[in-house]
């Protein structure tokens, strides 16, 4: 017994470590994902899709305290009129949330939904496991497994507002599981807006279902505490002629792996995924990881991710289209960037490409640059200071991610943040 | 207004000598042009005067209104009022022309400890000078020259300095690439913006830009060096007979 304690797998003592909710719709899902976990293993180093991001503190059975951050700065979506759901250090808070009743779509709590018939059986679990091939993904599979809050939402119209999730951290050791399901009926439409730090550490995951016509906006901030660690998942499927649009502002953060699987199988259908993000110090670590899967006639799928990195900092980016046969008249656009302030920071970049349809347009670009001396100097001679010089060419550099975000009012309050932590952190 | 004494220059990262010692005074409210060979150094000392990185002074000064230039940062001899008309004017992609006509302009009037200008006062400023350059809202709009015209990016260069309201004006080869039509609006935008308080350094190849910015002093300049001094008529000169006889001359 002794020497089978000694060779315990991280695997194994991370699921040693936690309790599995008992009982309702959602057991079947959580028994398949812990025999999936069991069987993949969490990632390692040598995994090809960890190569640049060390998974250490995330399969870690305890995670590193995180130091709180406090801030007088107005929470992002606070100007918009919108259904608010809270979540502190991970766990749903009804007091401090709306009444989750609106017209047009119907909201739980995951932790309460008991009904053996719950139609959020088809999405749990379902589209998570739909994205582990061909590339595993085994912290999703873990948290369909222990997740133990979270929200299920059934969009069947068009809701008159947008669904906030404000996450709020108390603990400075807090470990969350979320799992959220979002299902669109045919023609339905809604945006979901998240933003705050969710905890110490956070194992996220969303799967959003998008039925024919129907249309989901999704807008993403992940907090500013510094000491955080996080790994999300976002798996979606869309059906004919749908829309999914998703946009992550982050800024700080010292291990954040966003994971973004997409799978279009119905024609005509769009989806986008941006991503802006700025870092500052060795200490902070960015990956956004993407595999847009394109299995329908007339797709298009659109990737823009821009990083601002410095004193150090590393961003990663891993972006796949698929274009399986027959998915002809595919358009794919992917484009990875990243402005390094500083010797030291460095930007990698794994863009890839397969296509098995004669009849697409795939375009890819990747760089990572400096400041543009002549732009500087051409500012500069007209009068604007070396650092506001900087800072407008920064923005600048990130604008065409931000550009993203449909809402204009939206776009101008993220670049005025963006902005101000550009002089927060000045050389 | 600028005096400049002796001034010698080199490129920084290499052993050589582009300005060998230029001396030239410019006058409150004259209009001086500079011509010469290519690789005489014109569009250096354009530079080394605006704070451009990569150059070296090695000797000489030069100051605008008795204030040490070569001290300054970029940014500060333009809110000591110097303004160079790029001959590459650049290209930045996301920021738009507004915002950063109006950036620069609140960023001098900051420097000077100026009240900045409210935005309806700009808007309208930047109107009615834009007209005059036939600028139109579009071109307000879009990114920093990004997709101008030649002739666009020049015009852009006269609204900025009709903005900027600068007292030494530098014109590097404004009339490179520029149509007959195209260099008369742009003339025509120099020309408005003549006055008693204000000076011009136009650096041009060519004498026809001369017609209709007609200057009060030509010089030549040849090998980091201001050869010879003359009235407008010495542009004609060089127009008719190249730049070989007066070489000859001063040799």
């Amino acid at each position: 017994m002794a020497e089978a304690a000694l060779k315990q797998t991280p695997t194994d003592a991370m699921i040693a470590s936690l309790q599995m909710p008992q009982g309702g719709w959602s057991e079947a899902a959580r028994k398949d994902a812990l025999s999936r976990v069991k069987t993949m293993g969490l990632p390692q180093r040598r995994d090809e899709y960890w190569k640049y991001t060390r998974p250490d503190t995330l399969v870690q059975v305890l995670p590193a305290p995180a130091a709180l951050r406090k801030s007088d700065e107005t929470p992002l979506f606070d100007q918009i009129d919108r259904l608010k759901i809270v979540f502190v250090d991970g766990v749903f808070d009804a007091a401090a949330s709306d009444d989750l009743s609106l017209e047009g779509i119907t909201i739980e709590r995951l932790a309460e939904a008991g009904s053996d018939l719950h139609w959020a059986r088809d999405i749990y679990g379902v589209l998570e496991t739909r994205g582990q091939t061909p590339v595993a993904r085994p912290l999703a599979a873990l948290n369909t497994a222990f997740a133990d809050d979270g929200v299920l939402i059934h969009v069947t119209g068009t809701p008159s507002k947008p669904v906030n999730i404000i996450y709020r951290r108390m603990s400075e050791t807090a470990d969350a599981m979320l799992h959220h399901c979002i299902k669109l009926d045919a023609g339905a439409e809604m945006t979901l807006l998240e933003n705050g730090p969710v905890a110490a550490r956070h194992n996220g995951v969303l799967e959003v279902e998008i039925a024919d016509k129907a249309a989901f906006h999704h807008v993403r901030a992940q907090g500013r505490d510094h000491e955080q660690r996080a790994a999300t998942h976002i798996f979606t499927r869309l059906g004919t002629e749908s829309t999914f649009k998703s946009f992550t502002l982050t800024a700080n953060g010292m291990m954040t792996r966003n994971d973004c699987i997409i799978e279009l199988t119905g024609d005509d259908a769009a989806a986008h995924v941006a991503g802006a993000c700025v870092g500052d110090g060795a200490d902070f670590h960015h990956d956004d990881t993407v595999f847009i899967t394109h299995d329908a006639v007339n797709c298009e799928s659109r990737q823009v991710f821009k990083k601002v990195l410095r004193n150090g900092a590393t961003g990663v980016f891993q972006g796949k289209i698929l274009v399986k046969a027959g998915a002809q008249k595919t358009d794919g656009y992917q484009i990875s960037q990243s402005l390094l302030l500083d010797a030291d920071s460095q930007f990698l970049a794994k863009p890839e490409l397969e296509i098995y349809a004669d009849d697409v347009a795939c375009s890819h670009g990747s760089t990572s640059g400096a400041i543009d001396e002549d732009a500087l100097f051409y500012l500069r001679s007209r009068g604007v200071p070396h650092g506001a010089a900087t800072d407008l060419l920064t923005l600048a550099f990130l604008a065409e991610a931000v550009m993203e975000v449909e809402d204009e009012n939206l776009r101008e309050d993220i670049t005025g943040r963006l902005g101000s932590w550009l002089e927060r952190h000045a050389s | 207004m600028l005096s400049i004494k002796g001034l010698k220059v080199k490129l920084e990262d290499e052993d050589k000598q582009i300005l060998k010692g230029v001396d030239l005074e410019i006058e409150s409210g004259t209009v001086h042009a500079i011509m010469g060979p290519n690789g005489s150094g014109k569009s250096t000392l354009s530079y080394v005067l605006s704070g451009k990185d990569g150059y070296e002074v090695t000797g000489g000064s030069a100051a605008l209104e008795d204030v040490d230039l070569l001290e300054m940062d970029p940014e500060e001899r333009a809110a000591a009022g110097l303004f160079l008309a790029f001959q590459y004017p650049v290209e930045i992609p996301g920021v738009g022309n507004m915002t950063f006509l109006r950036t620069a302009v609140n960023a001098q009037r900051k420097t000077r400890g100026e009240e900045e200008m409210s935005a309806a006062e700009f808007l309208k400023v930047v109107r009615a000078r834009a007209k005059d350059l036939q600028i139109d809202a579009e071109m307000l709009k879009r990114p920093v020259n990004v997709g101008f015209s030649g002739g666009e990016k020049k015009r852009n260069e006269i609204l900025q300095m009709a903005m900027l309201e600068p007292k030494m004006c530098i014109l590097d080869e404004t009339d490179s690439g520029l149509d007959v039509d195209a260099m008369k609006l742009v003339a025509d935008g120099v020309n408005a913006l003549r006055s008693e308080g204000r000076s011009f350094l136009v650096i041009t190849h060519y004498q026809r830009l001369l017609d209709h910015i007609k200057p009060d002093f030509v010089h030549i300049m040849a090998d980091g060096r201001i050869i010879k001094t003359g009235g407008p008529e010495l542009a004609l000169e060089v127009e008719n007979n190249g730049y070989a006889d007066i070489l000859a001359e001063v040799a």
